[in-house]
Protein backbone atom coordinates (compact mmCIF):
# COMPACT_ATOMS: atom_id res chain seq x y z
CA UNK A 1 0.00 0.00 0.00
CA UNK A 2 1.43 3.05 -1.19
CA UNK A 3 0.47 6.28 0.47
CA UNK A 4 0.99 9.89 -0.74
CA UNK A 5 4.18 11.49 1.35
CA UNK A 6 3.14 14.09 3.50
CA UNK A 7 6.10 16.01 2.78
CA UNK A 8 5.47 16.53 -1.21
CA UNK A 9 2.92 19.08 -1.00
CA UNK A 10 4.13 20.93 2.29
CA UNK A 11 7.34 21.13 -0.56
CA UNK A 12 5.03 22.48 -3.25
CA UNK A 13 3.27 25.08 -1.14
CA UNK A 14 6.66 26.03 -0.29
CA UNK A 15 8.09 26.15 -3.95
CA UNK A 16 4.69 27.78 -4.97
CA UNK A 17 5.18 30.26 -2.24
CA UNK A 18 8.50 30.90 -3.33
CA UNK A 19 7.71 31.73 -6.87
CA UNK A 20 4.81 33.95 -6.01
CA UNK A 21 7.30 35.96 -3.52
CA UNK A 22 9.24 36.41 -6.32
CA UNK A 23 7.15 37.77 -8.44
CA UNK A 24 5.67 39.84 -6.16
CA UNK A 25 9.20 41.38 -5.10
CA UNK A 26 10.09 41.70 -8.51
CA UNK A 27 6.62 43.75 -9.33
CA UNK A 28 7.15 46.34 -6.67
CA UNK A 29 10.93 46.66 -7.30
CA UNK A 30 10.75 50.44 -8.12
CA UNK A 31 12.31 51.32 -11.33
CA UNK A 32 15.71 52.29 -10.87
CA UNK A 33 17.85 54.84 -11.81
CA UNK A 34 21.34 55.29 -13.13
CA UNK A 35 22.68 57.73 -10.45
CA UNK A 36 20.97 55.45 -7.69
CA UNK A 37 19.36 56.63 -4.19
CA UNK A 38 19.38 60.17 -2.87
CA UNK A 39 22.08 60.78 -0.61
CA UNK A 40 19.61 62.28 2.26
CA UNK A 41 17.67 59.31 3.70
CA UNK A 42 14.95 61.64 4.07
CA UNK A 43 15.29 63.06 1.00
CA UNK A 44 14.98 59.64 -0.59
CA UNK A 45 11.61 58.79 1.37
CA UNK A 46 9.97 62.42 0.09
CA UNK A 47 11.54 60.83 -3.66
CA UNK A 48 9.96 58.03 -3.25
CA UNK A 49 6.56 59.38 -1.75
CA UNK A 50 5.93 61.99 -4.68
CA UNK A 51 7.10 59.86 -7.50
CA UNK A 52 4.58 57.44 -6.81
CA UNK A 53 1.88 59.88 -6.66
CA UNK A 54 2.75 60.99 -9.93
CA UNK A 55 1.33 59.97 -13.44
CA UNK A 56 3.68 58.46 -15.94
CA UNK A 57 1.91 59.49 -19.05
CA UNK A 58 2.98 57.89 -21.23
CA UNK A 59 2.12 54.35 -19.57
CA UNK A 60 -0.87 56.26 -18.18
CA UNK A 61 -2.31 54.08 -15.12
CA UNK A 62 1.90 54.02 -14.13
CA UNK A 63 3.56 56.26 -11.78
CA UNK A 64 6.43 57.68 -12.47
CA UNK A 65 8.08 55.73 -9.90
CA UNK A 66 7.80 52.32 -11.21
CA UNK A 67 7.64 53.31 -15.47
CA UNK A 68 11.04 53.16 -16.97
CA UNK A 69 9.33 55.06 -20.20
CA UNK A 70 11.89 57.59 -21.27
CA UNK A 71 9.82 60.22 -20.00
CA UNK A 72 9.43 58.81 -16.44
CA UNK A 73 12.73 59.06 -16.27
CA UNK A 74 13.15 62.55 -17.00
CA UNK A 75 10.76 63.69 -14.64
CA UNK A 76 12.29 61.46 -11.64
CA UNK A 77 15.23 63.32 -12.64
CA UNK A 78 13.62 67.16 -12.58
CA UNK A 79 11.65 65.85 -9.07
CA UNK A 80 15.33 64.36 -7.68
CA UNK A 81 16.88 68.07 -8.21
CA UNK A 82 14.24 69.87 -7.24
CA UNK A 83 14.23 68.21 -3.50
CA UNK A 84 18.00 68.39 -4.06
CA UNK A 85 17.60 71.94 -4.57
CA UNK A 86 15.29 72.47 -1.34
CA UNK A 87 11.79 72.47 -2.68
CA UNK A 88 8.84 71.98 -0.78
CA UNK A 89 6.80 68.86 -2.09
CA UNK A 90 3.87 71.56 -3.18
CA UNK A 91 6.18 73.15 -5.23
CA UNK A 92 7.07 69.73 -6.95
CA UNK A 93 3.81 68.99 -7.54
CA UNK A 94 2.51 72.53 -8.62
CA UNK A 95 5.41 72.37 -11.55
CA UNK A 96 4.20 69.11 -12.89
CA UNK A 97 0.77 70.30 -12.52
CA UNK A 98 1.47 73.45 -14.48
CA UNK A 99 2.94 71.54 -17.31
CA UNK A 100 0.93 68.44 -17.67
CA UNK A 101 -2.77 69.37 -15.75
CA UNK A 102 -3.82 68.01 -12.83
CA UNK A 103 -4.03 64.56 -14.50
CA UNK A 104 -0.56 63.82 -13.46
CA UNK A 105 -1.51 63.65 -9.69
CA UNK A 106 -2.74 60.17 -8.77
CA UNK A 107 -3.88 62.72 -5.76
CA UNK A 108 -5.89 65.65 -6.65
CA UNK A 109 -6.53 68.43 -4.28
CA UNK A 110 -9.90 68.58 -3.17
CA UNK A 111 -10.92 72.16 -5.38
CA UNK A 112 -13.97 73.50 -7.45
CA UNK A 113 -13.03 71.50 -10.02
CA UNK A 114 -12.33 68.30 -8.96
CA UNK A 115 -15.57 68.11 -7.18
CA UNK A 116 -17.37 65.90 -9.11
CA UNK A 117 -14.22 63.82 -8.95
CA UNK A 118 -14.82 63.53 -5.24
CA UNK A 119 -17.75 63.81 -5.04
CA UNK A 120 -19.50 61.26 -6.88
CA UNK A 121 -18.61 57.89 -4.69
CA UNK A 122 -20.40 59.95 -2.06
CA UNK A 123 -23.51 60.58 -4.22
CA UNK A 124 -23.66 57.24 -5.71
CA UNK A 125 -23.57 56.05 -1.97
CA UNK A 126 -26.27 57.81 -1.33
CA UNK A 127 -28.27 57.28 -4.48
CA UNK A 128 -27.75 53.67 -3.65
CA UNK A 129 -29.05 54.28 0.48
CA UNK A 130 -32.32 56.00 -1.23
CA UNK A 131 -33.09 53.33 -3.29
CA UNK A 132 -32.48 50.58 -0.85
CA UNK A 133 -34.70 52.69 1.94
CA UNK A 134 -37.46 52.57 -0.47
CA UNK A 135 -37.43 49.56 -1.64
CA UNK A 136 -37.90 48.51 1.81
CA UNK A 137 -40.22 50.36 2.24
CA UNK A 138 -42.30 49.12 0.02
CA UNK A 139 -41.24 45.65 0.36
CA UNK A 140 -42.68 45.98 3.97
CA UNK A 141 -46.25 47.10 3.12
CA UNK A 142 -46.65 43.96 0.84
CA UNK A 143 -47.96 41.27 3.17
CA UNK A 144 -45.59 37.89 2.77
CA UNK A 145 -46.84 35.31 0.58
CA UNK A 146 -46.88 32.38 3.32
CA UNK A 147 -47.51 34.58 6.27
CA UNK A 148 -51.21 33.37 8.03
CA UNK A 149 -53.77 36.06 8.21
CA UNK A 150 -54.80 37.59 11.32
CA UNK A 151 -57.03 34.90 12.97
CA UNK A 152 -55.71 31.76 11.12
CA UNK A 153 -53.77 29.21 12.23
CA UNK A 154 -50.71 27.73 10.44
CA UNK A 155 -51.80 24.05 9.28
CA UNK B 1 -45.14 60.02 -13.99
CA UNK B 2 -41.94 59.77 -12.35
CA UNK B 3 -41.69 55.82 -12.59
CA UNK B 4 -41.75 56.82 -16.51
CA UNK B 5 -39.72 60.08 -16.15
CA UNK B 6 -37.07 58.74 -14.14
CA UNK B 7 -35.81 55.99 -16.04
CA UNK B 8 -35.92 58.02 -19.41
CA UNK B 9 -33.84 60.59 -17.74
CA UNK B 10 -31.13 57.99 -16.79
CA UNK B 11 -31.34 56.43 -20.24
CA UNK B 12 -30.30 59.71 -21.98
CA UNK B 13 -28.01 60.39 -19.62
CA UNK B 14 -26.36 57.06 -20.26
CA UNK B 15 -26.87 57.75 -24.27
CA UNK B 16 -24.98 60.82 -23.92
CA UNK B 17 -22.24 59.41 -21.49
CA UNK B 18 -21.11 57.22 -24.33
CA UNK B 19 -21.38 59.00 -27.46
CA UNK B 20 -18.99 61.17 -25.57
CA UNK B 21 -17.00 58.29 -23.48
CA UNK B 22 -17.42 55.79 -26.70
CA UNK B 23 -16.88 58.13 -29.45
CA UNK B 24 -14.38 56.34 -31.46
CA UNK B 25 -12.58 59.56 -32.93
CA UNK B 26 -11.49 60.73 -29.52
CA UNK B 27 -7.98 59.90 -28.44
CA UNK B 28 -8.33 58.55 -24.80
CA UNK B 29 -4.91 59.64 -24.58
CA UNK B 30 -5.26 62.96 -25.86
CA UNK B 31 -4.88 65.65 -22.34
CA UNK B 32 -5.73 69.26 -22.50
CA UNK B 33 -2.73 70.91 -22.00
CA UNK B 34 -2.60 73.31 -18.83
CA UNK B 35 -0.39 75.91 -21.12
CA UNK B 36 -3.16 77.02 -23.49
CA UNK B 37 -3.50 80.79 -23.09
CA UNK B 38 -0.60 80.97 -21.02
CA UNK B 39 3.32 82.63 -21.57
CA UNK B 40 4.94 79.96 -23.97
CA UNK B 41 7.97 78.92 -21.59
CA UNK B 42 11.27 80.01 -23.38
CA UNK B 43 13.91 77.86 -24.34
CA UNK B 44 17.30 78.67 -25.46
CA UNK B 45 19.25 75.83 -27.24
CA UNK B 46 21.48 74.58 -30.30
CA UNK B 47 20.53 74.13 -33.98
CA UNK B 48 20.55 70.55 -34.87
CA UNK B 49 21.96 71.23 -37.90
CA UNK B 50 24.98 73.45 -36.45
CA UNK B 51 25.46 72.93 -32.39
CA UNK B 52 27.36 76.49 -32.87
CA UNK B 53 23.91 78.28 -33.86
CA UNK B 54 21.59 79.20 -31.27
CA UNK B 55 17.50 78.20 -31.83
CA UNK B 56 15.55 80.50 -29.35
CA UNK B 57 12.03 81.57 -29.30
CA UNK B 58 12.48 84.53 -28.28
CA UNK B 59 14.04 85.85 -31.45
CA UNK B 60 10.60 85.07 -32.24
CA UNK B 61 8.55 88.04 -30.34
CA UNK B 62 5.81 89.25 -32.24
CA UNK B 63 5.30 86.12 -34.59
CA UNK B 64 2.80 83.59 -35.00
CA UNK B 65 4.58 80.05 -34.84
CA UNK B 66 4.70 76.65 -34.70
CA UNK B 67 6.57 74.96 -32.64
CA UNK B 68 6.49 71.07 -33.88
CA UNK B 69 7.69 68.37 -31.11
CA UNK B 70 9.22 65.27 -33.21
CA UNK B 71 12.51 62.84 -32.72
CA UNK B 72 13.88 59.71 -35.49
CA UNK B 73 13.17 57.26 -32.61
CA UNK B 74 8.79 57.94 -33.29
CA UNK B 75 7.56 56.92 -35.85
CA UNK B 76 4.36 58.83 -36.37
CA UNK B 77 6.47 61.56 -36.53
CA UNK B 78 7.64 60.40 -40.42
CA UNK B 79 4.43 60.11 -40.45
CA UNK B 80 3.16 63.43 -40.71
CA UNK B 81 6.67 64.23 -42.25
CA UNK B 82 5.38 64.97 -45.66
CA UNK B 83 2.33 66.90 -44.08
CA UNK B 84 4.88 69.33 -42.47
CA UNK B 85 6.71 69.54 -45.50
CA UNK B 86 3.40 70.50 -47.91
CA UNK B 87 2.22 72.44 -44.74
CA UNK B 88 6.16 74.60 -44.90
CA UNK B 89 5.65 75.52 -48.65
CA UNK B 90 2.62 77.50 -47.94
CA UNK B 91 4.71 79.90 -46.15
CA UNK B 92 1.96 80.50 -43.46
CA UNK B 93 3.65 80.54 -40.38
CA UNK B 94 7.24 79.61 -39.37
CA UNK B 95 7.61 75.76 -38.30
CA UNK B 96 10.17 75.24 -35.32
CA UNK B 97 11.35 72.00 -34.63
CA UNK B 98 11.93 70.67 -31.37
CA UNK B 99 14.43 67.94 -31.87
CA UNK B 100 13.24 65.76 -28.54
CA UNK B 101 15.88 63.25 -27.07
CA UNK B 102 17.36 62.42 -30.26
CA UNK B 103 20.95 61.67 -31.62
CA UNK B 104 22.30 64.77 -33.28
CA UNK B 105 23.48 63.00 -36.25
CA UNK B 106 20.52 60.49 -36.40
CA UNK B 107 17.87 63.80 -36.74
CA UNK B 108 20.56 65.53 -39.31
CA UNK B 109 20.64 62.86 -41.59
CA UNK B 110 16.26 62.34 -41.57
CA UNK B 111 16.51 65.84 -42.47
CA UNK B 112 18.77 65.48 -45.12
CA UNK B 113 16.65 62.64 -46.59
CA UNK B 114 13.40 63.80 -45.98
CA UNK B 115 13.42 67.33 -46.58
CA UNK B 116 13.72 69.51 -43.97
CA UNK B 117 10.59 71.88 -42.93
CA UNK B 118 11.22 73.61 -40.28
CA UNK B 119 13.05 76.91 -39.94
CA UNK B 120 15.16 75.50 -37.39
CA UNK B 121 15.48 72.74 -35.25
CA UNK B 122 16.47 73.15 -31.32
CA UNK B 123 17.95 70.13 -29.97
CA UNK B 124 16.76 69.20 -26.50
CA UNK B 125 18.94 66.35 -26.12
CA UNK B 126 17.56 65.80 -22.55
CA UNK B 127 14.64 66.93 -22.21
CA UNK B 128 14.41 69.38 -20.36
CA UNK B 129 12.78 71.98 -22.69
CA UNK B 130 10.06 69.32 -23.31
CA UNK B 131 9.10 69.01 -19.76
CA UNK B 132 8.78 73.17 -19.50
CA UNK B 133 6.03 72.63 -22.57
CA UNK B 134 4.56 69.65 -21.22
CA UNK B 135 5.47 67.25 -23.71
CA UNK B 136 4.57 63.71 -23.28
CA UNK B 137 4.71 61.83 -26.19
CA UNK B 138 5.72 63.03 -30.21
CA UNK B 139 4.64 64.73 -32.24
CA UNK B 140 2.94 66.76 -30.38
CA UNK B 141 2.43 70.88 -32.44
CA UNK B 142 1.95 73.67 -31.37
CA UNK B 143 0.53 77.56 -31.69
CA UNK B 144 2.18 80.15 -30.42
CA UNK B 145 0.27 83.85 -30.85
CA UNK B 146 2.05 87.01 -31.20
CA UNK B 147 2.08 87.88 -27.48
CA UNK B 148 3.69 84.76 -27.01
CA UNK B 149 1.07 83.19 -25.27
CA UNK B 150 0.35 79.07 -26.55
CA UNK B 151 -2.90 79.33 -28.64
CA UNK B 152 -3.30 75.69 -29.38
CA UNK B 153 -1.82 72.08 -28.79
CA UNK B 154 -2.08 69.16 -31.22
CA UNK B 155 -1.27 65.43 -29.97
CA UNK B 156 -0.65 62.97 -33.05
CA UNK B 157 0.33 63.03 -36.29
CA UNK B 158 -0.26 66.56 -38.25
CA UNK B 159 -2.21 66.50 -41.44
CA UNK B 160 -3.28 68.47 -44.27
CA UNK B 161 -7.44 68.38 -43.00
CA UNK B 162 -6.02 69.28 -39.50
CA UNK B 163 -4.15 71.97 -40.45
CA UNK B 164 -6.55 73.46 -42.68
CA UNK B 165 -9.28 72.67 -40.19
CA UNK B 166 -7.64 73.77 -36.40
CA UNK B 167 -4.34 75.53 -37.25
CA UNK B 168 -5.68 78.24 -40.27
CA UNK B 169 -8.64 79.36 -38.89
CA UNK B 170 -6.39 80.16 -35.18
CA UNK B 171 -3.70 81.45 -36.63
CA UNK B 172 -5.74 84.37 -38.61
CA UNK B 173 -7.60 84.89 -35.16
CA UNK B 174 -4.07 85.40 -33.43
CA UNK B 175 -3.05 87.66 -36.53
CA UNK B 176 -5.69 89.82 -36.28
CA UNK B 177 -5.75 90.09 -32.28
CA UNK B 178 -3.46 92.43 -30.75
CA UNK B 179 -1.22 94.68 -32.24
Amino acid sequence: MKRPAPGNSVIIALVLAGVMGAFAAFAADQAVDANGQLEDPGLQTRFEGITQQLRCLVCQNESIADSNADLAVDLRRQVREMLVAGKSNDAIFDFMTARYGEFVRFNPPLEPKTLALWGAPFFMLLLGGVIIYRVARQRARMPLDDEPAPGQTRS
Amino acid sequence: MWKFLLPFAAFVGLVVLFAFGLNPSRDIHALPSPLIGKQAPAFALTDVLDPSHAVSNAALKDQVYVLNVWATWCVPCREEHEALLAISRQHVVPIIGLNWKDQRERAKQWLEQLGNPYQAVAFDGDGRTAIEWGVYGAPETYLVDRQGRVVYKFISPMTLQVWDREFLPRIAAARRGGA
